[in-house]
């Protein structure tokens, strides 16, 4: 085909996928299979969609979830690991005209920061939290998480999760449904087109939410780890579908009008 | 200035941080601070876009303060010694993120639980550290309740001028005592200074990020270089002091806060006794003011250093001065305060 021919031909065509405006034009550092990247990019084109790119600030921490101001073109604060929560807080507090969301691992939402994730919640601070929950520690290694499941083998469990020493994987969405002040918790997973087109309609939900002012929301994800799993990306979403799921089903799990 | 009113140290510490143009109060309730905790309750709800949160606990109100400062709006925390170990982690954190911010620490005693008596124990912590990392803050120290006043509106303008954390770093004795205070006029919010690099929104500019991480070894280091040029330049611009009888003295004593007020009245007793006892009180504990210490340490055989504590400033005192004059260290713990009388017996054992 000539080149006039392909110039042609592509003027023609309809453009039908591009890059989020709210995301930097380079490619995520994540693992293979990795779920953070699919993640990440909803958000984005959640803040598209909804025209909010200008007067977003995320914040994010440490592990898996630091390099969030290098894939994001908006505003990001990094704090310190489990802080998340209080320090959202503080930036709505001080400036409610922005649109804030924390975005937080299992280590950071459900063990470290465990008192300010819930304080944030009881008080339906006008916030939006992603939890991404991937059953362990990813950055440092695969070294359990209090999400992660009866007899999962980790770096820190490698005989398996034991529920006599370490009790039970820990259900934060659940547990903070019980609260009086959440406006909107679900738990979504990624692994396939279906389940992507929910997540994403969680996540414009969520940030509608507080755009109303209607306040506290948390979407969390059942996310994949591959690599600290030993298994390959197939596997990964085979087994969140299977394993994952049948302790951290899948839907909202509480949305007050 | 404004106008003169009677007030608990902790009230003057409070309604002088919100003349001062802070709208962003986060902390958790501790004795013997409370009382700074309760004034902001009451009136920082009353300022246009004042936000008063009482947090689930310290490290949520420094990480709140974090937060809150991200987006460039004054911002505030106090607390007393165990409140503020737990503090450390926002501190660092804020020192690596160039983040403007005031902590106010009502000291106690310690270690660990140590009681609710006035104390200087937290020299260290605050000059020398207490978080990880290599950094320094602006620590004020007041003798008085108008100057803890004084102090407080002057810790913004330092830390937004610097991007520093500012620690106001006063006894229980101070926020407890009242006194008469000339308070500061308050200032109007949209006269302070834009602050480009905050994070409020990429509307028409690049985006902004707060953090304190480098991934690279040679980025990392250029940071830090960066903050060691900034502490040059607090240490140039920002030292401050006061001296009392030091033109001619037979002695030197060295104190701050509480222990400086009290050796004044030493210094009329001494007087009494044909004894000019000169005095030296940093203000700013860092950056400590060495230099001035040391040319007047050349006119005495003795610089004593008296603290409630047993014997912190002492060691930067014992820095500063030719190893030739002798730098002998008396001080009190617990809650003991040392009377004008009793530090007098100190001073002559050396005159």
């Amino acid at each position: 085909m000539s080149e006039e021919a392909i110039a042609e031909n592509t003027a023609k065509m309809k453009k039908v996928f591009d890059s989020p405006e709210s995301l930097n034009d380079q490619h995520f550092s994540y693992c293979p299979g990795c779920h953070h990247g699919v993640i990440n990019r909803l958000i984005a084109e959640a803040i598209d969609e909804l025209g909010i790119q200008d007067t977003t600030v995320g914040t994010a921490p440490v592990g898996c979830s630091v390099f969030l101001y290098k894939w994001f073109d908006i505003d990001v604060i990094q704090p310190a690991h489990g802080r998340v929560s209080a320090v959202a807080t503080g930036a709505k507090r001080a400036r409610p005209d922005l649109t804030v969301f924390a975005y937080q691992g299992d280590g950071d939402f459900a063990s470290i920061g465990t008192n300010n994730s819930t304080h944030a919640a009881n008080r339906g601070e006008n916030i939006t939290t992603f939890f991404i929950n991937n059953t362990l520690y990813g950055m440092t290694g695969g070294e359990m998480a209090p999400t992660t499941l009866i007899g999962q083998k980790t770096t820190t469990s490698p005989h398996g999760r034991s529920a006599k020493d370490y009790g039970y994987p820990i259900k934060m969405s659940e547990m903070l449904a019980e609260l009086d002040g959440p406006t909107y918790i679900t738990r979504q997973a990624v692994y396939d087109p279906k389940r992507i087109d929910r997540a994403k309609a969680a996540i414009k939900k969520a940030f509608r939410i507080q755009m109303e002012d209607e306040g506290y929301s948390l979407v969390e994800f059942l996310s994949a780890c591959p690599i600290n799993w030993g298994m390959d990306p197939a596997e990964a979403n085979d087994r969140i579908k299977k394993e994952v799921e049948e302790v951290y089903p899948l839907g909202d799990i509480i949305e007050r009008g | 200035m404004g106008e003169k009113k009677l007030m608990r140290g902790n009230e003057a510490i409070a309604e002088a941080a919100i003349r001062a143009g802070c709208r962003n109060y986060f902390a958790y309730p501790i004795t013997p601070q409370a009382e700074l905790l309760q004034w902001m309750a009451e009136y920082m709800p009353k300022q246009e876009n004042g936000t008063f949160l009482q947090a689930e606990s310290e490290i949520g109100a420094i990480s709140m303060v974090y937060g809150a400062a991200s987006t460039g709006e004054r911002t505030m925390t106090s607390s007393s010694s165990p409140g503020i170990s737990l503090k450390q982690e926002g501190i660092s954190y804020l020192a690596g993120s160039e983040l403007p911010a005031v902590i106010v620490n009502i000291m106690r005693g310690g270690p660990g639980l140590g009681n609710i008596q006035p104390a200087q124990g937290d020299y260290f912590q605050a000059t020398k550290g207490g978080g990880h990392g290599d950094y320094r803050l602006i620590v004020l120290a007041p003798s008085t309740v108008p100057e803890a006043a004084e102090l407080t509106f002057e810790a913004f303008n330092l830390a937004d001028e610097y991007r520093n954390p500012v620690i106001l770093l006063a006894d229980g004795m101070i926020g407890q005592m009242m006194e008469p205070v000339e308070l500061p006029s308050p200032v109007d919010t949209s006269d302070l200074p834009t602050k480009p690099w905050a994070t409020t929104g990429k509307d028409g500019r690049d985006a902004n990020t707060i953090r304190s991480f480098a991934m690279g070894a040679e980025a990392l280091k250029s940071i830090n270089q960066g903050l060691q040029e900034k502490y040059d330049n607090i240490k140039e611009a920002e030292t401050r002091y006061e001296e009392v009888g030091v033109d001619n003295p037979d002695i030197l004593l060295v104190a701050f806060g509480t222990v400086a007020r009290i050796a004044r009245s030493t210094r009329r007793l001494a007087g009494e006794q044909g004894i000019n006892l000169g005095i030296f009180r940093p203000i700013t504990l860092w950056p400590f003011p060495g230099n001035r210490l040391a040319e007047l340490s050349k006119k005495v055989d003795t610089v004593l250093t008296v603290e409630m504590n047993f014997g912190q400033m002492v060691e930067d005192v014992r820095l500063s001065v030719d190893s030739d004059i002798n730098t002998p260290f008396y001080g009190e713990q617990g809650g003991v305060v040392p009377d004008p009388s009793r530090i007098l017996q100190e001073v002559k054992k050396y005159v």
